[in-house]
């Protein structure tokens, strides 16, 4: 999985590409857990390139949502194809976290 | 009467790096048995998830064994079977001794997999779990269906 992060002035945009599983999610946890415990920014996760979540994956989105909500920000998940929404609809994660469509990456 | 299938069986280090191969696996072995899209995909998750279980928790962190995975491939399902205690295993066997698992083993089941079971339980058409030796569980898709209405009415889609 390829992990590209970018800076911006109030959020952190991360735009994965690849499967999200039990093998990759280590790479996205370390990427995240120093923007979490900093909580100085906005998080924003984009999926648009991303074929494949599994419940490591969904774990590291909760773990940081709670994180987040500590220090008042907030974690976006962008760019959920219809597979990968029918996965947060199912598990119940879309009412909890800011779920959309629109993709982040141009 | 004897049921026809076609078995096929996988054997693989019980390593992180080896999930996606059965997903993919499986997707080969679904579509050629002539699944739908949605099929497929409910049950790469479901089978990643018991699979990704299987890794994680059969071996311990610091040891190393084998994970099985069969897939018995009948003319209108397709049955996938995860067993983590490392030996091969006689399918018709294992299959005789899997029933629904219950409460007790579920809380257990829960506690290390997380949104894992419930995810196969919830995207598969029947699913049944043995423990001891290890875990073993089997996961049913229907494919190419007679389709039972509620009213257990049974149509054939051909």
């Amino acid at each position: 999985m390829n992990i590209d992060t970018m800076e911006k002035e109030q959020e952190y945009l991360i735009i994965l590409d690849g499967e999200l599983d039990v093998y990759t999610a280590p790479e996205l946890q370390k990427v995240l857990d120093p923007i979490r415990q900093n909580g100085s920014h906005d998080v924003k996760i984009d999926l648009t390139n991303v074929s494949y979540v599994d419940s490591t994956g969904l774990g590291i989105f909760v773990g940081t949502l709670k994180e987040l909500n500590q220090h008042d920000r907030e974690l976006h998940v962008t760019g959920v194809s219809s597979r990968i929404l029918r996965l947060f609809e199912i598990t119940g994660l879309r009412d909890l976290m800011h779920i959309n469509e629109k993709s982040e990456v141009e | 009467m004897t049921v026809q299938y076609d078995y096929i069986e996988m054997k693989f280090p019980s390593s992180a790096e080896y999930v996606g191969l059965i997903r993919l696996t499986l997707s080969g072995v679904l579509s050629r048995a002539g699944a739908t899209y949605d099929q497929i995909e409910d049950s790469k998750i479901a089978v990643s998830e018991a699979v990704t279980n299987a890794v994680k928790h059969a071996y311990g962190e610091e040891t190393t064994g084998d994970v099985l995975v069969g897939f018995a491939v009948y003319e209108d399902k397709v049955e996938i079977i995860v067993a983590d205690h490392g030996q091969s295993f006689n399918y018709e066997d294992v299959r005789k001794e899997l029933g629904p698992y219950t409460e007790d083993d579920n809380v257990n089941y829960l506690k290390e997999g997380g949104l894992g079971l419930f995810l196969i339980e919830t995207l598969m058409d029947e699913v049944y779990l043995k423990k001891d030796p290890g875990v073993t569980i089997s996961m049913t898709k229907f494919i190419n269906e007679s389709q039972v209405h509620s009213n257990g009415e049974t149509i054939v889609n051909r």
